[in-house]
Order: C-alpha cells, then structure tokens, then sequence
C-alpha cells in the first residue's frame, strides 16, 4: 500500500502507545530509540512511520506537545516563565522562548500578559479534556428547561427500530 | 425511562477481545451477543445502567465496504475516534482495580479541583476518560 494512510493497523495502534507515552509524560526526553522500543518497531522506521502515521515527526509532536502545557501553566498558574520551561521539558530559557515564539507566533511574556489582561475573574479552569467531559451535563440541563419552557416539542408518532 | 438514546457503537478490531475487555476488565456485562451469518450484533451495558447499550462492532461489509472498513480500522487504532467517559465513584480504586487485570492507563489518575479523573484505551485504541466527579455540588 503507497498512500500513507494505507498503514497496518496493528503497528498504527503500537506507535498510538508512544504518542500516548509523549502525552502522559511531555517533559520527559523521548529520543527515537526509547519512542521505538515503545512500540516495538526498529529506530529506522519509527519516525518515517510515525509522521504517516499522525502526520508530524515524533520530535515535533512533542515540542507541540510541550508548548501546550507551558501555555496552560502560563495562563493558569503564577510560575515564573523559567519554572515553566523547565517543568516543560526544556533545558534552556533559550530555547523555550525561540520554540514557543516560533510555534504560537508570540513570546512566553507576551502571552502571559495578553491573558491577564483579557482575563477578569481569574478562574482556576480545569483541563480541557475535563470541562469538555461536562460539558455534555450543562448544555443537556439547559436544553431540558427550554424543553420544558417551550413544551413537548416531539409527539409524533413513535418511530421504533428494533436493531 | 422510555426514550433516550438506548446504543452507541464502537468500532473495535476484533469482538471477542473486546467482550473479554468490557466484560472481565471494566466490569460490564453482555446485553446482546446475536450472529446472523458473517455480522455479529454485540452490546455490553454497564451494571447500573440497565436502559444503556454500549455496541461493539467491526467495521466490515455488509455496513461498509472492504476499503472503508480498512479506513475505520486505522482510525481506530490511532486513537483517532471520539472520546468517550467512563464516570465511576472512587477514580483511584478504580484504577487499581483495572491496572491489576491489564487495562492500558495512558493517564494516572490526577486531582482536578476537586474531581480525579484517569485516562485508558481498549485494546482497539479507543480513548476513555475515566472520572470521579466532584463532590457535593449543587
């Protein structure tokens, strides 16, 4: 199979294990070998794979990865921008700021700063996962008292499938 | 309750390693397992959720063709489907429990204001969200 989508799925599900290893744990290193042994393919095809796979190199997924929780720390917490980049992963101050300016397109600073200032009630905001998880909670209570305020919107005869 | 949604389809890779997953690892129980030639109608539900089906199919003609099941299939396995949440009433209990019978955690269970949630796949790589919810909330 050419088209790069066109992968097995067996080894698709074994390189997810080392995406989800990256996520579970960004700020740790994640050379190619330890990624490869992960998913139990040789060095020499696990970035070519990987990048079919989930379309960016393993190494830039991480870095994206990485930008992603120093955003949040930035927005969320009062730690300093060197407490960030460390937590993150990052080895320099250096390169934090060269790599978040080039992926976000602004500086650590200049994000924090933005934030604060377009930002009132400083809320702590969970995880996004999470508050997407609920979500489902709110808009369903909101949408049962419009339902109850509008009345029975549905009492057309019962359509039943049994499968 | 007579109306609602009564099933929700995943797609696994392959049925028995999965009823063996939903059923032994996490606790639920099989409400359909119906053969009719090649497709097989199987629904697991969760013990306290008796008017739920969760359906666990593989994607294959006759519902899709042979080049839209291989799509599905790698989809599937890239943890590309949508995610889905498992509320459970002590997270870190939970996550020993399923931990010792071998489910794959792709996230400890953390503390978040309050609400502990973890992070696991089934064997197919479909993602779960495993949640404590908050206490007390009114």
């Amino acid at each position: 199979m050419n088209r790069p989508s066109g992968q097995d799925p067996e080894l698709l599900r074994r390189l997810l294990r080392a995406k989800d290893r990256m996520d579970a744990a960004s700020h740790e290193e994640w050379p190619v070998d330890r990624l490869a042994k992960v998913s139990h393919v040789s060095e020499a095809h696990f970035a070519r794979s990987f990048k079919d796979a989930f379309g960016v190199p393993p190494h830039r997924y991480l870095l994206t990865r990485r930008i992603e929780r120093a955003t949040a720390l930035l927005r969320e917490t009062e730690l300093s921008i060197t407490d960030i980049a460390f937590q993150t992963g990052w080895k320099s101050l250096g390169t934090f700021g060269r790599t978040f300016r080039d992926v976000t397109g602004e500086s650590p600073g200049d994000l924090r700063a933005r934030e604060k200032s377009a930002r009132h009630q400083p809320e702590p905001v969970p995880a996004c996962l999470l508050s997407a998880a609920h979500r489902p909670n709110l808009t369903s209570a909101v949408s049962e008292k419009r339902r109850q305020e509008a009345g029975a919107i549905n009492d057309a005869d019962e359509k039943k499938e049994v499968p | 309750m007579s109306q609602g949604v009564g099933v929700v389809g995943l797609y696994v890779r392959d049925q028995d390693e999965a009823l063996e997953f939903y059923v032994d690892k996490i606790g639920f129980r099989v409400h359909t397992d119906a053969k009719n030639g090649d497709y097989r109608w199987l629904t697991v539900q969760h013990p306290d959720q008796p008017s739920f089906q969760l359906g666990l199919f593989t994607p294959g003609p006759p519902t899709v063709d042979a080049a839209t099941a291989q799509t599905l299939r790698e989809s599937v396995a890239k943890g590309a489907m949508p995610p889905l949440v498992l509320i459970v009433d002590d997270c870190r209990a939970a996550y020993e429990k399923m931990r010792a019978r071998g489910v794959e955690f792709t996230q400890e269970p953390i503390d978040r204001y309050g609400s502990v949630d973890a992070g696991f796949r089934d064997p197919s790589g479909n993602g779960w969200k495993m949640i404590q919810a908050r206490r007390a909330r009114e």
